[in-house]
């Protein structure tokens, strides 16, 4: 297929796996953190790092939308579709995280729940045209890339004078995850997560531009190097962050330049600026409670703000006690040093976060990567 | 009344704009004339002619096959084929996987309330002349009707039985470490084609379902190599499961080659927008074979040379893994695994 072939192509592969070999210092060891589940997807799937030096140790951030999401937010859109009895339109993935006492959206729906699956906002917002007499929640959630369809509906929901539509806002903003990260004890005092640069994201940064990421390069002295969602553009970037830390340098790169610019989409970022502003503080499951991490809905617009119409009260809650998610989510521990998973907590089951969308880090090992624990212990 | 003493008239079904209604299904006169005028007058032959409530029929020595699968498709009709069609294919490959000859049908319906009679015909007579095809007659039938809303339009379930040539021994639990891995053809055609009609997800497309009865195939490749180990058609959950099958039930692993997968570059596309991979997604006129590797090239000729094997391909291999996994060596030159589908990555497929 154009455009997409091209980037998966297995003699260009060795060839960069040719440069990276070459590239790395002997004796040297490289931690790169790739932010997006996006790049954590593709390396298992594509099983890139058969293709990295084996100095080079790829580590799983927490750019998973949905496995950030916490358990609290998903107990309020269940009460919402059992309780008040609201139509409750998300994306796929959403239905299946675990929430309090072993429900999910899909439990609620088995259960009698109204839950949509939709593929996009715009869905949500054509349910709610269509049925003039129900509520219609759509649940939003996601990084800088799905808030400006988000912004779109709540735009037309207003410029059709619909009253039945609202947003239940769980959008999050990447470079405030990044800063903590960077903030942790584990990366600047102890030491247990040694990371040299990250892959910074691909789609994210379409939309707001490779310049938010210059003050963690700076302030932290860690190279970025952007980089597309597809095998060449993952290994491509980790040479170009080899490079750069061979060289002692901290600079942010773009390698997805075919996308990416320095401002970003302008017309995006300035609807999301229209229709929403920053929260105090956000809790992001695994990372905790993160300041200015996330974004509501402007009183502007609260008439389809649902967590103002419901009077949805937030409660936090915790993980159980064994799912080692958090600590994934932070780059402290990998899906192997989870005594659940594989066990209690896989695909079919899951316990954590992790493990439910295909851009977790324990759902891309277990159902891409597992084979190596046992070549591992063989 | 006057209809009352008109006994000998009985109006023709409405099959323009009549819809089904309970009496359809009560056991009585509407019920009569709907199996005369529809199932009778599209399915007819020497076994339902009769209207026993069973078909009775001769059975040739050997070994039998019994095989039975009920296809609840959303939407009824799709690019390339229907509900009906399906139906029929659906149930004589089931059979044909055992390496069988399919012989006879059964067709049951449940109809729902409301559902009108112009697409019950359209469905009935693509499943007759999809059974006409495959020679394979539809011999006995039921039919109920449910209220309103309990159904969703028409829900088929069809059974076949058939006969298994003297040495062939087919099954999924007799692939063995070395044992040559084959396709029959492009994988991912049925699933594509139906999502491209889903509501909410419709996008453009020239893919159209593989629905095909594949017991003439099999036919070939028996009569080629009878020593074939394992048949079957990936459906729902695609090459993955079903390798996943064979892997769990022979107690063997599998290695794959992803340059060597036929896929169909718009298959590729939509799977690459939605999100999906081919592997998983189903098929409805594939097959999977496993044979020993002496034979593979053999299979493959013989594959090739039938209309519905012309893309069959040698993907990969079985070998020797206590853990049974199904890896996959990818194009860009990595390994993964190739597990199972975890959720239901789109219902009601098939």
């Amino acid at each position: 297929m154009k455009y997409v072939d091209e980037f998966r192509d297995g003699e260009l592969a060795r060839v960069l796996a040719g440069r990276l070999a070459r590239a790395v210092e002997p004796g040297r060891r490289y931690n790169f953190m790739e932010f997006c589940g996006g790049h954590t997807h593709a390396i298992s799937r594509y099983g890139v790092t058969d293709l990295l030096p084996k100095s080079v140790n790829m580590v799983h951030g927490p750019g998973c939308p949905v496995c950030v999401l916490p358990i609290g937010r998903i107990d309020n859109a269940i009460a919402l579709a059992l309780e008040r009895g609201v139509t409750l339109c998300t994306y796929a993935d959403t239905m299946r995280v675990p929430a309090s006492g072993r429900t999910s959206l899909l439990k609620a729906k088995a259960a009698g729940a109204d839950v949509r699956m939709v593929y996009s906002a715009a869905d949500a917002l054509r349910i709610a045209r269509e049925n003039p007499a129900q509520e219609v929640v759509f649940l939003a959630i996601g990084f800088e890339t799905t808030t400006p369809p988000t912004a779109i509906v709540i735009l037309e929901a207003e410029r059709q004078g619909l009253e039945n539509f609202f947003v239940f806002c769980n959008h999050v903003l990447t470079p405030a995850a990044i800063s903590n990260i960077l903030e942790s004890p584990q990366v600047r005092d102890i030491g247990t997560v040694p990371l040299d640069g990250f892959v910074g994201p691909a789609h994210v940064s379409c939309v707001i531009g490779s310049a938010p990421y210059e003050y963690f390069a700076e302030e932290y002295a860690k190279p970025v190097v952007i980089a597309g969602f597809e095998p060449l553009d993952v290994m491509q970037a980790v040479l170009m962050l080899v490079r750069q830390v061979n060289e002692g340098r901290h600079e942010v790169e773009n390698e997805f330049s075919r996308a990416v610019t320095r401002d970003g989409n302008a017309r995006a970022k300035a609807l999301v600026a229209e229709v929403f502003e920053l929260r105090r503080s956000f809790e992001w499951r695994g990372l905790g409670e993160v300041p200015y991490s996330a974004l509501r809905i402007k009183s502007r617009y609260g008439r389809f703000d649902a967590e103002r119409r419901y009077d949805i009260v937030y409660r936090s809650v915790a993980d159980n006690k064994a799912c080692e998610c958090g600590a994934i989510l932070r780059g402290a521990k990998t899906p192997k040093d989870c005594k659940l998973f594989g066990t209690v907590c896989t695909p079919e089951n899951p316990i954590g976060s992790c493990m439910v969308s295909s851009e977790g880090a324990c759902a891309a090992w277990y159902s891409y990567g597992r084979f190596r624990d046992e070549e591992a212990a063989a | 009344m006057s209809g009352a003493v008109k006994q000998d008239y009985v109006r023709p079904i409405d099959f323009r704009n009549g819809r089904v209604d309970m009496s359809h299904g009560s056991g009585g006169r509407a019920m009569a004339q709907l199996i005369d005028e529809l199932f009778l007058a599209a399915f007819d032959n020497d076994w339902l002619r009769p209207l026993n409530d069973q078909a009775c029929f001769a059975v040739p020595a050997g070994r039998m096959v019994l095989a039975t699968d009920s296809h609840v498709v959303s939407p009824l009709f799709f690019p390339g084929g229907d509900i009906g069609c399906l139906a029929v294919h659906g149930t004589v490959n089931d059979v044909a996987m055992a390496g069988a000859r399919p012989l006879y049908l059964s067709a049951t319906f449940i109809l729902e309330e409301g559902f009108p009679l112009a697409d019950l015909k359209r469905i009935v007579e693509s499943m007759a002349a999809a059974s006409r095809e495959a020679r394979v007659p539809i011999v006995t039938g039921d039919t109920k009707v449910v209220e309103k809303g309990k159904g969703d339009g028409v829900f088929i379930t069809t059974t076949g039985v058939g006969v298994v040539p003297e040495g062939v021994e087919v099954s999924g639990d007799r692939a063995r470490p070395g044992d040559r891995v084959l396709v029959s053809g492009t994988l991912g055609d049925h699933g594509v084609a139906i999502m491209s009609f889903r509501e909410n997800l419709e996008f453009e497309t020239t893919i159209r379902s593989d629905t095909a009865a594949l017991h003439g195939l099999v036919a070939a490749m028996v009569e080629a190599v009878p020593e074939v180990r394992c048949l079957r058609d990936p459906t729902r959950g695609g090459l993955a499961a079903t390798l996943n099958e064979f892997a769990r039930a022979s107690g063997v692993g599998f290695r794959i080659r992803e340059k060597d997968l036929p896929v169909k570059p718009a298959v590729h596309a939509a799977c690459e927008f939605l999100g999906l991979d081919p592997l998983n997604v189903a098929n409805e006129g594939k097959l999977v074979a496993i044979c020993a590797p002496e034979d593979a090239s053999r299979l493959l000729v013989a594959m090739r040379e039938h209309p519905l094997g012309r893309d069959a391909a040698i993907i990969g291999e079985a070998l020797e893994d206590p853990h049974r996994f199904v890896q996959m060596e990818t194009a860009l030159g990595g390994a993964r695994m190739v597990d199972w589908l975890s959720a239901e990555q789109l219902p009601r497929i098939c």
